[in-house]
Parts: C-alpha cells; structure tokens; sequence
C-alpha cells in the first residue's frame, strides 16, 4: 500500500523485484544498469503468465471468450499508456518491437515518402546509435543530408545557434529527450517549437525519459515520441510510437500484412483506420498487456516521487564517486537524469566492469550505442552506472568502494 | 601455480602496466590496424620479417588489460619464430581461449590467458593482437582486421 504523500521508500520495493528478492546470489546483485534494461516487478510478469495460462488467445479477431478478453486487455494497455503519457486519443499509440523500430517506423513510412534531395534532417551529437543510423539510410535513398546540432563540454547541447540550424530545408528534427551516456535532459520544449517554427516535424526519443519523469506528449506537441517498454519496468519486444494524428493519417503503412488492413483485393489493399494501420501480424499481445501493468505500477508510485528519489540518488553518487582519485565523470548538465558515465584512473571500462562483476555489482562498459559522444569527448568507452527506484544509497557506497578496490588491484 | 581460472593473473595486470614491445617499427611495410568495434579498442601490429622468420614484432594503441598483456606477451613469444612455428602458437591459443583446451605446461607463459575462455564477452579482447599479426602473416594487409566480421 503506497501512501501517497511520503517519499519513495525503496527498501519496501525491492520486494516487489524477484531477482533481487529471490536471489541467493553471494555477494548479492547490485543492478546499475536500468538504463540498458530494467528489472521486472512481480505483478508485470504475473500479468504476462496469466495472459499465457488463461486467456491467450488472439486479438482483434476470434468470436470467442478467450480472445474477447485478449482484445480487451490489450487495448486497455493501449488506454493505460495513452493516459501515462498524456495523449489525447488512443489511435495515436501504435505498438511496436521498441524505440529503435518506432524510430524506423518513421523513417520508412513518413521519411522515405516526403524527403527529396536537398532536404536536412536535424539531429544532435548525443543520439543514441537508433536516432542515428536510420536517418543514414534515409538519406543515402532520397539524397536528404543530415546536420548535427553541437554539444557543449558539460554535455549540454549548444543552441546558441540554433537558428542556424534550422533551415527552410529542414524537414525533421530528431532529438533525444535525455541522454543515456551523459544523463542531461535537453529542453525538447524549445526544440520542437523551433522546428515547427521552421516548417518542419519533430521527433523526441523519449526511451531514457519516460520511465524516470512525467511526460505529457500533448503538451510537449512533438509529432512522434517514442519510448521503449523493458526500460520502464515492462516486458522486452514491445516500445511505443506516439504520433500527431494528422501526420500518423497521411503517412503511408511501414509492415503489410495482417490486420492492417481494410479491404484485400488481389490488385490492391485499402488501409484499416488509427492505429491498426501500422500494427500488421499479430502483435506482442503479452508484452503490451505487461507495459500497462508496469504502467499502473508506475503510476500507483507516482512519477514525481520516483524523479525526486533518482535525484537523491544521484546527487548523492555524483558527490561519492568525485570522492574517487583519478574519477573522470562526462556530463556536467545542471538538468540531469539518473545516468552517470565516468572513467576511473588508468582502469580501462571493460575491467572496471569486470572487477565490479566480481563484488555483484552490474555496470554498463562500452560505447553505449553513442559513438559520436566518444568521438566528442574525445574517448573510447566509459563505464556507466544507472539507477531507478529500487536502488539505495547504500548500493552506490558498494559501488565506489569498489571501484577504488579495482584501481588499487589493477596498480591505478 | 596461480589460480588459472582466474582473469586477472599478476602477469596480465604486469604486462598491462608495462606492455612489452610497445613501440613502432619505423621501417616495415608488415603492419595492420585491428579494431573492436564493440569496446572501441584499436591496435597496430609491427613485424620485421627476415627469411621467413619474424625478427621483430611489436604493437601500439590502446584497450584494456586483457588486449593489452594478450598483444605484449604475444611479441614476447613470437619474436624469433617462424611464420609456421607462429601460426602453430596461434592455433594453440585461440583453441585455449575458446574451449579451455591446451595443455599449459605447453603454453607457458601464455596459459595465464587460459581463463578467458570462461568469460565469452572477453575472448575477442584476449585475440585481437593475434588475429591482427596472423592477418600480416597470411599477407593480408590491405585490411584492417576487425573483431566483427
């Protein structure tokens, strides 16, 4: 039972988190790695059992009990998120496999039908690698280019002149909401107003934004907004695209195929209506269902009580971690989520990893999908820590104590 | 005799500190980038070659311990052999690092690398120096050798 008004009482919700209430493991897990993936409360995965050993029938087509209640539960997930996220209209949340693919969703079905040559897609140097990557290849089809809005050396975007940026060429603007190499939260508001300014659409990648902070998509009024379900305590195989009706309604289909469509002909096929029009095949019907439990268990918490606790913890890391000789840490944004990359001493990130491994402590070590903020930062990897509501302060001390173990072990 | 399923044994994190070998060689045209694109790491292998025997070898660049001690240990024991003697060393390696085969008495001092096989995530960091000189030996080097082909 939540009382509403108290603050986040973590200890209590670990309990909810089988692998780290159930696990016996010695030295017992400390997980700093939500923003790869998070843990699963029990009342998700119980969702997904009883969908399976239930009620698992198809949606959207069979005329029998077990797949009325599936459509049901699925499209009462799609009721969940839609309020989560503060869409007005259900039809403009259209499942998918996660960020990456809503993100490819637009790229295929909007981009690659209005781009010419000449266009400019806006993006910026903090893109995760799935904000990058599919625009590539749009542009390499319709001759668009791509522009990089810069970065500042606290890990800030630079939008002195941004202006510049935005030309009459430009069509889309694709930006990360907060970064999950540097943690800075970047002001979407005024990037989406500067692109509409300038006639163009605008695209936030919310995937490391929406588990940690209230999102009101409506209010933000970004054409697409996209987000990922395992990162926000749901299942893997489903994410998010939020999209502006008018735009989803002119935009041709991404996948063809089953339930996607209105009428078949042997000569052509008519589209089915918002949002079905760009959910073709059978959907992951248990991975929707478990992101609108993860949803109701979100918001049963409450989402400001979670963003001040990951503040907590994070402010309270930042301190412990400069505590650490030869600590380098990337990102100094004074708006900042719950993601800390560094470098410690001479300890190269893949053994750091290692080492922390060894006293149960999971971290992230690599590029992060994120090789343009390596490039700018002049480096090759980081280790990073993340952290969500079921990790303690405690849990961070283990952490730098390690760290200093594994600087010591490895000679600095 | 160290714990050999241990990663990290004190030679590793020796020649780690001091890499062996760590330099260029000025005057070869044997040499070649290798690049793991997954960790970002990126070495160079230098042979000097003379009557099908590697008179010298050496590396430079940067990745962690595992690359770093794998690459120097890796000069230190095929300086001085043959290309076929080096490609036998080599076979011997990989199979050790991959399946925990080898007989260690045989590897000397590289048996310390045995553990890695019990960490798949770092197999490619214990076998980017060799893959990169093995690339040189087999007269590939008009590549840069990557971990991800």
């Amino acid at each position: 039972m939540i009382v509403k008004d108290q603050a986040l009482d973590a200890v209590m919700l670990r309990n909810d988190f089988p692998v780290l209430s159930r696990s016996r493991n010695i030295p017992a897990l400390v997980y700093l790695d939500s923003a790869a993936t998070t843990l699963k409360p029990q009342c998700v995965i119980d969702a997904i059992v009883r969908y399976y050993s239930e009620y698992g029938g198809s949606v959207h087509r069979g005329i029998y009990q077990i797949a009325e209640r599936a459509t049901e539960e699925y499209e009462n997930a799609r009721k969940q998120i839609a309020r989560f996220i503060g869409a007005k209209t259900t039809e403009s949340v259209i499942f998918t496999k996660g960020t990456t693919e809503s993100i490819n969703l637009v790229a295929y079905a909007w981009a690659r039908h209005i781009l010419k040559p000449g266009d400019e897609i806006l993006l910026t140097e903090m893109e995760h690698h799935s904000n990058i990557v599919p625009w590539q290849m749009v542009a390499k089809t319709t001759g668009a280019h791509i522009r990089y809005l810069p970065l500042n050396d606290d890990g800030t975007l630079n939008l002195e002149d941004a202006h510049r940026y935005f030309t009459p060429q430009t069509k889309l603007a694709a930006v990360i909401h907060q970064s999950n190499v540097l943690g800075t939260v970047n002001p979407v508001e005024r990037i989406v107003k500067m692109a509409h300014d300038a006639g163009a659409l605008a695209l936030v990648d919310g995937a490391q934004r929406v588990p940690h902070h209230s999102v009101d998509v409506t209010e933000l009024g970004a054409d697409f907004y996209v987000f990922s379900g395992h990162k926000m305590l749901g299942p893997t195989g489903v994410g998010v695209l939020y999209g502006n009706l008018e735009v989803l309604d002119k935009m041709e289909p991404f996948h063809g195929g089953g339930d996607m469509i209105r009428t078949v002909s042997m000569l052509e096929s008519t589209w089915n209506t918002l949002p079905y029009k760009f959910e073709a095949g059978t959907p992951p019907i248990a991975q929707v269902i478990g992101l609108g439990t993860a949803v109701e268990y979100l918001s049963n918490i409450g989402l400001d009580k979670i963003t001040a606790y990951e503040e907590q913890l994070t402010t309270y890391a930042l301190k412990a971690l400069r505590t650490i000789p030869g600590i380098e840490i990337y990102g100094e944004a004074p708006h900042r989520g719950a993601v800390i990359s560094f470098n410690a001493g001479n300890v190269h990130p893949h053994d750091l990893s290692q080492l922390l491994d060894r006293d149960g402590i999971a971290v992230r070590a690599g590029h992060h999908c994120a090789q343009p903020i390596m490039t700018r930062l002049g480096i090759s990897a980081t280790t990073r820590a993340s952290f969500y509501l079921y990790n303690t302060l405690e849990e961070i001390d283990l952490l730098v104590e390690s760290i200093r173990k594994a600087i010591d072990f490895m000679g600095g | 005799m160290d714990d050999f399923r241990d990663l990290y044994q004190q030679l590793i994190l020796d020649h780690n500190q001091n890499p062996r070998n760590f330099r260029e060689i000025p005057d070869t045209d044997l040499l070649l980038d290798g690049h793991n694109p997954l960790c970002g790491d990126r070495i160079k292998v230098y042979i000097r070659r003379g009557d099908k025997r590697i008179t010298d070898i050496s590396f430079t660049g940067s990745g962690c311990a595992i690359s770093k001690a794998s690459a120097s240990i890796m000069t230190t024991i095929l300086k001085g052999k043959t290309f076929d003697e080096a490609k036998k060393i080599f076979d011997n390696f990989h199979r050790m690092i991959t399946t925990g085969d080898a007989n260690l008495e045989e590897m000397g001092k590289l048996a310390v690398l045995a553990g890695v096989h019990q960490f798949p995530a770092r197999v490619k960091c214990a076998a980017l120096a060799w893959h990169t000189a093995m690339s040189i030996l087999n007269d590939k080097t008009h590549d840069i050798v990557s971990t991800e082909t």
